[in-house]
């Protein structure tokens, strides 16, 4: 779609545009292949700084090596598999109850006094402290383990949702009302789209914190998934693997939440042209 | 000249009538009168500007006329009944950025008959009509933030045309324009109304602009909001740019000036808007 601010604007000033991306890029890059470095020479080196040492500090070496071991067995696309139907799992029934609650409580008082409370205080508590009740409460581990991924992303998808409804302009609502909108219609037509870009924001975010945690889960039970992976490489002093898991689960977390950003940028243009233009 | 001057009634539609209106905002130690005893009639057809100080209660009234705020006291009848709430046929118009930002300018020009169950078919040949006529065409596609200041407010309007309101309740629709840009949605308005015909209350604090569009105005005093004065216009239709520099122009508009400098107020009043304090 060719926009107006596509037409006006001058090549000239697009090249410099490109070469101050190209710039940031680089800084991006080379910031991580600095702290590959230290990391790398504060293993190597064996670097001990009295509160903290890398004495048994993998090194990046030894963990590329790790990693490639463990791409090249069958063992990875399980714990692959299991992981991710977990994080999902519990994802999208924390996506589902996040957002169908936070818009009852952001569009009508009532529930917000009676839903909000209990959900506050539910709030602060980390999964891991969920870990025995979950054992407790669920018929098989791996329904607690999706519990626990559950919590993770019930939060922030439930407040940003509040949030998106709550910040709904006045004035979009009233000039539905004058147009013939009733209730439902102001409901479909205003809050919903009005909030979407909130509601996007918590999803990532929630999608982020549902693999945050995936290691506590999968602490419970199980001989499979990453979680697990990085959880028993500890007890069985395989340190290079420890990192390969974390830094797997680095990968995932960050990779499925930009899948949620772009999809959101992808279903709302109008949102992603918006912030490209500010 | 096009299909929507056909819809426009003759005669008796868009009749208001205000009867000692009362309009109570805020609460509590807060609550204050924002418009105090005011009676206005308005013909069918005819176009009013309410011209006044910022705050003195001019939104606030409209805001009653769309339904939007309860009145403490007193009845506005339009066509005779009483109003209910908002109604389509009483349309409004903010300053800026109330279009529906997801929808295009096509969809959310048509949104008012796809709230009345009007097929997209048919309701997309309308908007694109009504775009047509305040000169949009070809910008049907684009989502608002694409569009300048003017442009959106051009869509607002039509947004508001397609659904052949009575009264058209306009709030400061080009305060946040610049000059030039300002002048013309002014000469795009009275040629459109001259097609369509409908009633307009326009809310303004720019008395040039009041006096360029209007039948009549309506002057108002800072709070408690009363109407201290009215001045029917004669200016001959179709008004053109050369009527802002005419004797008789300037003469009412010192006279407007002098009105509104010794009413206003000591100290800077809150900004009211349709839906009552900004908080």
């Amino acid at each position: 779609m060719g926009s107006i601010t596509e037409a006006d604007s001058i090549p000239a000033e697009r090249i410099d545009l490109n070469r101050r991306e190209a710039g940031r890029r680089l800084r991006r890059v080379s910031s991580i292949a600095i702290c590959v470095l230290l990391w790398h020479l504060a293993s190597t080196r064996h670097m001990d700084l009295g509160v903290i040492t890398f004495q048994n500090v993998p090194s990046p070496a030894e963990v590329l090596a790790a990693a490639r071991e463990l791409l090249e067995s069958q063992k990875m696309l399980s714990h692959l598999t299991a992981s991710m139907s977990r994080v999902f799992s519990g994802f999208l029934g924390a996506a589902v109850i996040g957002i169908g609650l936070g818009l009852m409580i952001g569009r009508s008082r009532f529930a917000e006094d009676t839903l909000l409370p209990p959900l506050e205080m539910l709030r602060p508590i980390p999964a891991v402290a969920w870990i025995p009740l979950s054992i407790l409460m669920f018929p098989s581990s791996e329904l607690s383990m999706i519990f626990i991924t559950f919590t993770g992303a019930l939060f922030p998808i439930l407040l940003s949702t509040i949030h998106g409804v709550e910040a709904v302009d006045a004035r979009l609502i009233a000039s539905a009302r004058s147009l013939g909108s009733g209730r439902r219609a102001v409901f479909t037509e205003v809050i919903l789209p009005a909030a979407a870009p909130s509601i996007f924001t918590g999803l990532s975010i929630g999608m982020g914190t549902a693999w945050f945690c995936l290691v506590t889960a999968e602490m419970i039970a199980g001989q499979f998934g990453i979680g697990y992976y990085t959880w028993a490489s500890y007890t069985i002093q395989n340190y290079a693997d420890i990192v390969v898991g974390m830094l797997l689960i680095g990968l995932l977390g960050m990779g499925s939440s930009v899948l949620v950003k772009k999809l959101g940028n992808r279903l709302m243009p109008w949102h992603a042209s918006e912030i490209r233009k500010s | 000249m096009s299909p929507v001057a056909n819809h426009a009634s003759p005669g008796i539609q868009g009749h208001i009538e205000i009867k000692n209106l009362y309009i109570q905002l805020g609460s509590g130690d807060q609550a204050f009168e924002a418009v105090q005893n005011v009676s206005v009639s308005i013909k069918p057809g005819e176009f009013v500007c309410l011209l006044g100080p910022s705050g003195c209660g001019k939104s606030t009234l409209l805001g009653a006329l769309a339904g939007h705020l309860q009145p403490s006291d007193g009845s506005i009848h339009v066509d005779s009944l009483p109003l209910n709430g908002p109604h389509p046929e009483r349309g409004l118009v903010f300053q800026q950025h109330t279009l529906f930002p997801w929808k295009t300018v096509m969809d959310n020009v048509a949104f008012g008959l796809k709230m009345k169950g009007i097929l997209r078919a048919e309701r997309h040949k309308r908007a694109g009509e009504l775009l047509e006529l305040v000169g949009l065409a070809g910008f049907e596609q684009h989502y608002p933030f694409q569009l300048s200041g003017g442009m959106q407010q051009r869509v607002e309007i039509a947004r508001v045309l397609i659904n052949h309101p009575k009264v058209m309740l306009m709030d400061e629709p080009f305060g946040a324009l610049d000059a030039q840009t300002r002048m013309m949605m002014q000469q795009l308005l009275l040629d459109v109304w001259e097609s369509i015909k409908t009633t307009i209350v326009f809310i303004t604090h720019d008395i040039d602009e009041a006096l360029f569009l209007a039948d009549r105005i309506l002057i108002m005093s800072p709070r408690p909001g009363r109407i201290i004065e009215q001045t029917v216009l004669e200016f001959v239709r179709p008004r053109k740019p050369e009527l802002l520099t005419s004797d008789r122009f300037i003469q009412l508009k010192r006279h407007c000036l002098e009105l509104l400098h010794t009413q206003s107020a000591d100290f800077p009043l809150q900004r009211l808007t349709p839906l009552g304090v900004i908080s």
